[in-house]
């Protein structure tokens, strides 16, 4: 599924970094040690926490984007390494949970 | 015929949370150029991201030595913190001594030296109470 039309299904505000990528399976969780070891390449990463040490674990991670749940918006000086780092982040209305059925319903069709 | 060894060395700061994890996101660039595997990389950037951390929320900060050859990567990870009483206890999965304005950051699974473990082929811990820790960790390639 591409990041655009993730957007659109989950009301998604773009934060940072283009769209126009894939994403393929979905991790979902704020602590970052296990994040670190199950948030695969091209992930869609679906967490609350929204600090810079976020964008260290997905620097190192390289999910496709970073969905913030719950309208969570990024610290400054974290979006700012994010955009030198190419990462995408979008923020959600949605809690975690609902942005993981949303994505599963969609896959399902 | 002996091989290149490829050497990178870093201080890590132990008063700034926003830059930890700083060394490792270097390492992997560095070694992505070097042309080592993703697979390779993605074990080398979780066990001494791991312990990057560590240095920084529980010792104040050392420094970070990697080796990379063709055979396997060496880190080494120094500090003069205040070592670990338990070693066993540490390395059990879920336990952390990080306290709670650590844990808002997102830190204290506890689960940072096992990822440590579970990504490395070989792991040495060479702690004293009260001087400090050092990691030594290999990934064969
Ligand atoms: N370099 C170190 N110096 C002193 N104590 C350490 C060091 N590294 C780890 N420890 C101790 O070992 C415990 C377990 O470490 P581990 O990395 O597994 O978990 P954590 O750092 O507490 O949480 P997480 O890594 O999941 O964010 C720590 O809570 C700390 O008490
Ligand atoms: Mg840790």
């Amino acid at each position: 599924m591409k990041v655009d039309a993730l957007c659109k299904l989950l009301d998604a505000r773009v934060l940072c970094g283009t769209t126009d990528r894939e994403f393929e399976g979905v991790y979902t969780g704020d602590l970052l040690s296990r994040a670190m070891s199950r948030v695969q390449t091209d992930n869609a990463w679906v967490t609350i926490m929204a600090n810079i040490n976020v964008v260290a674990v997905a620097n190192l991670t390289e999910p496709a984007v970073i969905v913030l749940a719950e309208d969570v918006v990024m610290q400054q000086d974290a979006l700012d390494a994010a955009v030198e780092n190419d990462l995408c982040v979008i923020t959600s209305p949605l809690s975690a949970y609902e942005i993981c059925c949303a994505i599963r319903e969609m896959a399902g069709e | 015929m002996m091989s290149d060894v490829v050497k990178f060395h870093f201080d890590v700061d132990g008063s700034d949370f926003s830059s930890a994890g700083a060394a490792s996101v270097s390492v992997k660039k560095k070694l992505r150029q070097l042309g080592y595997s993703p697979e390779v990389i993605r074990r080398v950037s979780i066990a001494m991201y791991e312990g990057e951390i560590n240095m920084v929320i529980h010792a104040n900060g050392g420094t970070a030595d990697v080796e990379a050859s063709d055979d396997k990567i060496v880190i080494v990870l120094a500090d003069k913190g205040p070592g670990i009483p338990d070693v066993e206890l540490a390395m059990q999965a879920g336990y952390s001594t990080a306290k709670d304005h650590i844990r808002n950051l997102g830190f204290g699974a506890g689960m940072g030296l096992p990822n440590m473990i579970k990504y490395t082929d070989d792991l040495r811990i060479d702690t004293v109470v009260g001087e400090g820790t050092t990691i030594t960790m290999t990934v064969l390639l």
